[in-house]
């Protein structure tokens, strides 16, 4: 059987950091291998097609569609401008009626069967940015590169909002306080904000209104996330929301504190640039939000840079309890029994027992315990 | 692999299913004349980086079978050791798989209703999860349609679209908007997308002008040649075998598995669909199964609304499951349907945070009873759910003109009308991680009957291990081996389930009953609000004992010969028994008050055995 726990989340005061950054379609690279990049900085950039609009020629002209090439002023990959007549057809000799194009852009195709003309908008452009301050590593050519950087790296459980960064600014005294609005300052703007156990909502608005890139906190509430966003998330994949600022929860729902090797590596870099993204998604190919403390030796990067260990589970091991009835407890393993347990809800599980801070002792299955990983 | 001209010279098979997250084996033998499960292994699938090849997870499945019974499968390259002999080899090898994401499609059609609802129901029959429907009708306006074409992508697409030698107008339009949207395939990029044309006959050669140069177009018979016939299956078929041409083959690995494989690798949930319909042809019975996981709820079902020929149907819940989409399930059926279930109180707020700290770590299991009664209430939420979508699509062809005679006029069948007829229905089997892996058995009984709401007379069973897919692909080669495996080690029989159907407006007896059990006769009332349960276990042999049993339900309430009428019949036990339950069909727990919900959902638990004791039950 194969190791019977979550993978923790990560927590690290120095590790190398490596980004794909990668065009969704295919275009230029901006940067070459060993090129150093700040966060803002284009890596690369390309054309999207542009939107197609169908506009059905031959009803509006009142003609079959088998005669629409008789009706046709433009041909298939001519440019059009919108409001520019495309087709006419005249009555009699003398009524003229005329088809005009609803965009800007080309013909991308004539259809004598359906009487369809569908028009092309013109592309647009997509960049795509480093992201992290960092070197560039690697090129994809047409598609993108990879940014590293060595670096101090906090993983979260879950997030909104995306990418960015700022100067990191440990507000709360511990990591046990309530980051409430009275935290939230004007010469907080364009910084990343980090609190203990719980941001309430009106901190969240408050900071958005004074211009906060980010805040990065213990727990938040779901009735506050549903309040804020206006709607309630079915399932976690989020990232994409522009709400002004991005959050990045390390524990989970609810009041709980933050782990105090969090807290204390976010207060070790106050005043540093961090980069965060608060993308999040559960499913296969799970993505947890990150807050990536770039170090300033970035340029002295090489392939035998540091490598994390990943263990299992081990007598002493940190660990932190992720479900009721000892939700969001930190502790160490003190016991592995190798047998199948009878817990109380009667499933027969694998269990462990954890010894908590406070030195009180429990068995939890191992399911519900992560690795505090380091 | 060894051939077999007679299916009955097949004696050992090894059978696997690759999920997205562990690969299941199984090992049948035929022994003393009838085929059974010998063991199953398993092992995490090996699709993603870094191992990226499926066989290495099918390897390491298979030698855990071999450590389990000792059997030698594989020899020392690692290959299936064929024809069996002894305690070496195998005859045959399947396999089923959803890895990878199984297969992704998006169907179009011209009239949502009609034709682009015919073309889902292949889809999602052949296992597709269907990510998108496209319609001339579907409220989008045309470049809206085209963006979301471009941003999909699917595996494959189904068109379809107009009856045989009818307009081709609008067909055509669809596969206009197909070629702007110019769609990629999903895995790789040095392949056309394959899109299957199954629409109107006289389109074709149009379609084939419009998109044949940018596609991987494919033409099959039209699936709805008339309106009020479906042709499914070449478009199915189609199907399966883009599957294993295109999707398939560019995952990592599968080459080599294909090559393996006595049959093709079917997608996991269409296998599933096949054991049931087997079944279904089989014992000439209408069932239900659903499989509930952490992300999705899939149900199929085989109904006969003529008495005679079976249709089957799939849907797929694509985001009512217990872990990943648990947060979904308690939005869409709100916070009171899902509490109503639970006999003490919780705070909202608490709850809230709960359910999403469930969603951000899927893997966690309840640890408490008060959590296990919260996650079964949440499961049996999610099951309604997706039944209600079930029955909103298995249903008669829409857009049928009705030919009607005088003696239709007391019970007409509008067009549209779901097929999901409860008092017909003959068993419902259920499977998934919270129902098959319930600590008590009468919990996963419990779930199946308040989320399904059985009328009559319907038999109840989980499937123990998840062995479906296999069986379904095993129907293909070995279908005696396939059922005997099926019935005897799949399933858990837990017994079945007597409901009489109707209301009722105030207390008293709804129906009267005689059991004749093994140990002795047992007769009585059953009143309304009441729920009884009667023990008739399992013969040696592992298939359910039977009674012979008589009800006579009250004037206004139907066991399944119309209301008031008695019905006398053969009832299964299994590892729950005969349950009664007087609750009414339709039956609204809602409507109760707060005292007499919490009273009742008590008097149930204790009757049926389902909770232990504990601090729950006193802190109410």
């Amino acid at each position: 059987m194969g190791h019977a726990y979550t993978p923790g989340l990560k927590v690290t005061e120095r590790m190398l950091i490596k980004k794909n950054r990668i065009l969704p379609l295919k275009g230029d690279v901006q940067v070459k291998v060993g090129d150093m990049v700040k966060p803002d900085d284009v890596v690369a950039r390309t054309l999207l097609p542009g939107n197609v609009l169908p506009l059905n020629v031959a009803n509006k002209l009142g003609v079959p569609p088998e005669d629409i090439d008789m009706v046709m002023l433009k041909k298939v990959g001519d440019p059009i401008k919108e409001g520019e007549p495309i087709a006419l057809s005249k009555t009699l000799f003398i009524f003229k009626n005329y088809c005009h194009a609803t965009l800007t852009g080309k013909i991308e195709s004539i259809s004598n069967i359906t009487g369809q003309v569908l028009q092309r908008g013109e592309p647009s452009p997509v960049e795509v940015k480093a992201y992290l301050d960092g070197k560039v590593t690697d090129v994809f050519p047409n598609e993108g590169v990879v940014v590293t950087c060595l670096a101090s790296f906090v993983q979260g459980i879950f997030g909104i909002g995306g990418e960015t960064y700022g100067k990191l600014k440990v507000v709360t005294r511990d990591n046990t306080m309530v980051l409430d609005e009275s935290f939230i300052k004007p010469e907080l703007k364009g910084q990343i904000i980090v609190g203990g156990s719980l941001v309430t909502a009106a901190a969240l608005k408050k900071a958005i209104a004074v211009g906060i890139k980010g805040i990065v906190v213990g727990g938040f509430d779901d009735k506050d996330l549903r309040d804020f966003l206006g709607y309630d998330i079915g399932v976690a994949i989020t990232g994409a929301e522009n709400i002004g600022t991005t959050l990045v929860v390390t524990e989970g729902f609810g009041q709980i504190n933050m782990a105090y090797k969090t807290f204390e590596l976010l207060k070790r870099h106050e005043g540093e640039m961090a980069c965060m993204n608060g993308a999040t998604q559960i499913r296969a190919g799970v993505i947890r939000p990150e807050v990536v403390i770039p170090s300033a030796d970035s340029s002295a990067i090489s392939e035998k840079a540091v490598e994390s260990r990943i263990q299992g589970l081990e007598i002493g091991s940190p660990v932190r309890v992720i479900r009721h009835p000892y939700f969001g407890s930190l502790g160490k393993v003190s016991a592995l029994p190798a047998q199948l347990q009878v817990l109380e809800s009667e499933s027969k599980a694998r269990i462990l027992e954890v010894e908590f801070e406070n030195g009180k002792r429990a068995m939890v299955p191992r399911a519900n315990v992560e690795m505090i990983e380091s | 692999m060894a051939k077999f001209e007679n299916p009955e010279d097949i004696k050992v098979i090894v059978a696997t299913d690759c999920g997205s997250t562990t690969t299941k084996a199984i090992l049948i033998e035929y022994i003393n004349g009838e085929y059974r499960l010998i063991s199953r292994g398993e092992a995490p699938t090996t699709v993603e980086a870094p191992f990226e090849d499926v066989t290495m997870g099918v390897l390491n499945a298979v030698g855990e079978l071999e450590e389990l019974t000792g059997r030698k499968i594989l020899d020392d390259k690692g290959k299936f050791i064929t024809p069996s002999r002894e305690n070496i080899g195998t005859d045959i090898y399947i396999s089923t798989s959803s890895a990878g994401g199984g297969l992704q499609m998006m169907v179009a059609g011209v009239v949502r209703s009609m034709t682009a609802e015919s073309a889902e129901r292949a889809a999602l029959g052949a296992g597709a999860i269907v990510m998108d429907v496209i319609a001339s009708n579907d409220k989008r306006l045309p470049h809206q349609q085209i963006e979301r074409i471009r941003h999909l992508r699917p595996d494959m697409i189904l068109l379809s679209g107009g009856i045989d030698g009818g307009t081709t107008t609008h067909v055509v339009e669809i596969a206009e908007l197909v070629s702007a949207a110019d769609p990629k395939p999903r895995l790789g990029s040095g392949y056309k997308l394959p899109i299957i044309y199954a629409g109107n006959k006289d389109a074709m050669v149009a379609v084939k002008n419009t998109l044949a140069d940018k596609v991987d177009l494919k033409t099959v018979p039209n699936l709805r040649p008339v309106l009020e016939r479906e042709n499914l299956g070449p478009a199915r078929e189609e199907i399966h075998e883009l599957f294993m041409e295109h999707v398939m083959a560019q995952a990592p690995g599968y080459r080599k598995l294909m090559s393996w494989t006595d049959a093709p690798i079917m997608p996991t949930p269409g296998a599933v669909g096949l054991i049931i319909q087997t079944i279904a042809d089989q014992y000439n019975i209408e069932a239900v199964g659903v499989d509930i996981g952490g992300a999705t709820t899939d149900i199929f079902s085989v109904f006969r609304p003529d008495g005679t020929t079976p249709i089957f149907n799939r849907t797929v819940s694509a985001n009512l499951g217990m872990s990943y989409s648990i947060s979904n399930v308690f939005a869409e059926a709100t916070v009171p349907m899902v509490m109503r279930w639970v006999p003490f109180h919780m705070n909202e707020r608490d709850l809230r945070n709960r359910v999403k700290n469930k969603m951000i770590r899927p893997t966690t299991i309840p640890q408490s009873l008060e959590e296990l009664i919260f996650e079964q209430a949440v499961a049996k939420e999610a099951l309604r759910l997706a039944f209600i979508q079930h029955k909103n699509f298995a249903t008669v062809l829409k857009g049928i003109q009705q030919q009607r005679t005088i003696a239709d006029a007391f019970e007409q069948s509008a067009s549209g009308e779901t097929i999901v007829n409860m008092m017909s229905l003959n068993m419902l089997i259920g499977s998934g991680g919270v129902l098959s892996h319930a600590p008590r058995r009468q919990q996963s009984a419990q779930m199946l009957i308040d989320a399904f709401q059985p009328e009559g007379v319907t038999r109840l069973s989980v499937d123990s291990i998840f062995m479906m897919p296999q069986l379904g692909v095993l129907t293909e080669v070995q279908p005696k081996a396939a059922t005997e495996v099926f019935e005897k080690d799949c399933l858990i029989h837990l017994g079945t389930c007597i409901a009489p159907a109707g209301t009722f407006k105030k207390p008293g007896p709804i129906m009267k009953y005689t059991i004749e059990l093994p140990e002795g006769t047992v007769s009585g009332t059953l009143n309304t609000l009441e729920m009884k349960l009667f023990k008739l276990g399992l013969a040696e042999n592992g298939l359910p004992l039977t009674a012979r049993a008589t009800f006579e339900p009250e004037r206004g309430f139907d066991v399944g010969s119309g209301k008031g009428s008695k019905v006398t019949m053969e009832v299964h036990g299994g590892v729950v028994g005969i349950i009664l339950d007087g609750r009414g069909r339709p039956f609204e727990l809602s409507s109760l008050s707060e005292t007499d919900r919490v009273s009742y959902l008590m008097q149930w638990i204790k009757e049926l055995n389902i909770y232990p004791e504990g601090d729950w039950s006193k802190a109410r």
